[in-house]
């Protein structure tokens, strides 16, 4: 029965159901692209160097300390007999996990039609580029003789050999290069109509020329925009399997192994729900800072710090189950060397790093349930490295207590970082941060093209939009 | 052909995207086919507006991901099982199960090149020159900015100078001009 569109009574929204715009303050698409882009532009503001010059420095010790590595050898680090892998293995998972909260935002989030991913996902993307560089330092180092890292590809040699496709690592190897590989891709795809604004807007010459070329002439063509948003469609869908394949395989380096607590068929699960809640802990730490020194409270609203505190919950909970689990199969297994492998973990010498990680992945991420704590940012902010420090105790858990004492107590030992281990480490920091101050400066950290296209203003639907009845016909 | 005289075409600015969604109804049902819009975003709908089919991209992704695929299986089973043999552990020499997680991910990679390509392909991007990167009205707080423009070329068959230039004024653009070729 066809009622006319007028007599309909359409009840008003309650209070608490209203849903809260994503963009604050009803923002015009003109204010979003002269502030968003601002923030690339202008004097260098004094923040950004007092940022700046700490990363620098740090970098310029990590790149030091390579070169002391390479030089002299993989001695110079703790890694021992039997802890053969140490803190290089730690830091390459634990930077790769930080990675996969930005594909997460920008690639599954997108499929799940999620639109306050906008807000965020530039800036996620290239936390993810910049993690996957920094994790990419450890395995191209730790064979010890760098030089020969190209027998990792295949590539002809004169030995005539090839690779050896049936281990885990040589998996690896094409997971984290197809990653890297296609984040940037994925990311530069995002950046193209945003160069475009940029260039439209640059002031000098050679800012103009760069920003153009970049821009690969977009105009903004319809015809174009109906390709590209084809094209991110199918980069979202194509880089959801790999993010959670990435993380897998890096599982499998493990759980292939013979090795008593790392011979478990749930880490691949509970490694990729791992790496999501530790990057989500450092977008928030990127995020919460940033929004404050940029004035972006009106793109990043509580409501974007809110869901991204769900998102830890969740996942953090995920991890909790998945360390319930193990020491459950632990037990049923009947394996004794099982059993013994659990039980020094939470009680051997190493039981602090059990404990920190416990209390800073399951236990604190609790708080995130109280809308209380979800609103305080300086909470918010302190959990998120709180989650990065349980995160990375988790690797060390996994990797050295399960090392440190295997089968035969002939072959214990303990483990001890060197200096030139925590250094490199700290360096690390340095390359990444670096690497991000770089790009907040010079590329837009917002995705102006796409939180313009979440507003009210941008809905030709919508009264903002221009459109003359209420909704009604589609 | 003398380009420096020539008119690439007549241009309508539009302030709101449900304004330029009706311009583009018209348009489309005028019969033009050398025509476009340009906004800052894209907007919901403007396909179907404009009368535009479904994206071709899809293909080039999937020939990349299908040639990706057939690229990591070959290799692998190439290089450990005829080229030069290495007994690993028992295993067989080839397995498509060990041999799967490479070729997924070179699946992947050469999807995503393939997507990206195809979509550039398909723009004939990148491009060094535009006639409309040159129109000061469409750059300066133009179609990148918060404003949204129609342009009906002058190589449409349908094209007239006169009335084209009716038919955008009927659309209730605030604003048209020429565009030098």
């Amino acid at each position: 029965m066809a009622l006319p569109a007028t007599q309909v009574q359409i009840p008003p929204v309650p209070k608490e159901l209203e849903r809260v715009p994503l963009v604050g303050n009803q923002r015009s698409i003109g204010w979003l692209s002269d502030h968003l882009a601002g923030i690339a532009e202008g004097k260098t503001p004094l923040w950004w160097w007092c940022a700046f010059v700490p990363s620098f420095l740090a970098l310029c010790m990590l790149l030091s300390m390579l070169a002391y590595q390479i030089s002299t050898g993989v001695g110079v680090w703790g890694n021992m007999h039997p802890v053969m892998w140490g803190w290089d293995i730690i830091n390459f998972v634990w930077w790769i996990g930080i990675g996969h909260a930005g594909t997460l935002i920008s690639a599954i989030l997108f499929l799940l039609r999620q639109r306050w991913r906008t807000g965020v996902n530039r800036a996620a993307e290239a936390m993810t580029i910049f993690a996957v560089m920094c994790a990419g330092i450890y395995p191209a180092l730790h064979v010890g003789r760098v030089w020969f890292d190209w027998w990792l590809f295949p590539i002809p040699t004169s030995n005539g050999i090839w690779p050896q496709f049936r281990s885990p690592l040589m998996w690896d190897v094409f997971a984290v290069s197809t990653y890297f590989t296609v984040s940037v891709l994925f990311w530069y795809m995002g950046l193209i109509p945003d160069l475009a604004v940029m260039r439209d807007r640059a002031k000098t010459k050679i800012r103009q020329f760069l920003y153009g070329l970049f821009a690969l002439g977009w105009t903004g063509s319809n015809r174009h925009w109906s390709n590209y948003e084809k094209a991110y469609l199918i980069l979202a869908g194509l880089s959801t399997p790999l993010v959670l394949s990435v993380h897998s395989i890096v599982s499998l380096d493990f759980a292939v192994s013979q090795v008593p607590g790392w011979h478990t068929t749930i880490f691949p699960p509970y490694f990729v729900a791992g790496a999501i809640f530790s990057g989500f802990g450092m977008v928030l730490t990127l995020l919460i800072p940033l929004r404050k020194v940029c004035h972006l409270e009106d793109v990043i609203t509580q409501r974007h710090i809110d869901v991204m505190c769900k998102v830890t919950l969740a996942t953090g909970s995920i991890v909790g189950y998945a360390y319930g689990m193990e020491f459950f199969i632990a037990w049923y297994s009947g394996s004794p060397y099982e059993r013994f492998a659990f039980m020094n973990r939470a009680l051997g010498p190493y039981w602090w790093g059990y404990w920190i990680m416990i209390i800073c992945n399951v236990v604190v991420p609790q708080l995130f349930w109280f809308p209380k704590v979800r609103r305080n940012l300086l909470v918010v902010f302190i959990i998120s490295i709180l989650v990065n420090i349980g995160m990375w105790f988790e690797r060390f858990v996994i990797i050295v207590i399960s090392l440190h004492r295997d089968f035969l107590p002939g072959n214990w030992g303990y483990f001890k970082p060197s200096v030139v281990d925590i250094c490199t480490y700290i360096g690390t920091f340095g390359l990444f941060f670096t690497m991000f101050l770089l790009f907040l400066r010079f590329l837009p950290m917002i995705a102006i093209s796409e939180v313009k296209g979440v507003t009210p203003q941008a809905d030709p639907h919508h009264p903002l939009g221009g459109a003359k009845t209420n909704g009604g016909h589609h | 052909m003398n380009a420096t005289t020539k008119t690439y075409g007549l241009i309508a600015e539009f302030t709101t995207p449900a304004d330029i969604m009706h311009a583009a109804e018209k348009v489309r049902d005028a019969g033009f086919r050398r025509w476009d819009v340009f906004t800052p975003f894209p907007v919901h709908g403007m396909d179907k507006a404009m009368g535009l089919k479904n994206s071709k991209v899809g293909w080039f992704a999937f020939l990349g991901g299908v040639t990706g695929y057939a690229t990591g299986m070959l290799m692998i089973w190439w290089m450990n099982a005829f080229d030069y043999r290495i007994v690993v552990g028992g295993k067989p020499m080839f397995s498509p199960f060990g041999a799967f997680p490479p070729s997924y991910e070179l699946t992947i990679l050469f999807g995503a090149f393939g997507s990206l390509g195809g979509m550039l392909f398909l723009n004939r991007l990148p491009r060094l020159h535009h006639p409309l990167l040159k129109h000061r009205r469409f750059i300066e707080n133009g179609a990148m900015h918060d404003k949204f423009y129609l342009v009906i070329e002058t190589d449409d068959p349908k094209y007239h100078a006169t009335e084209t230039r009716k038919l955008l004024e009927s659309t209730g653009s605030a604003h048209i001009e020429t565009v030098e070729g």
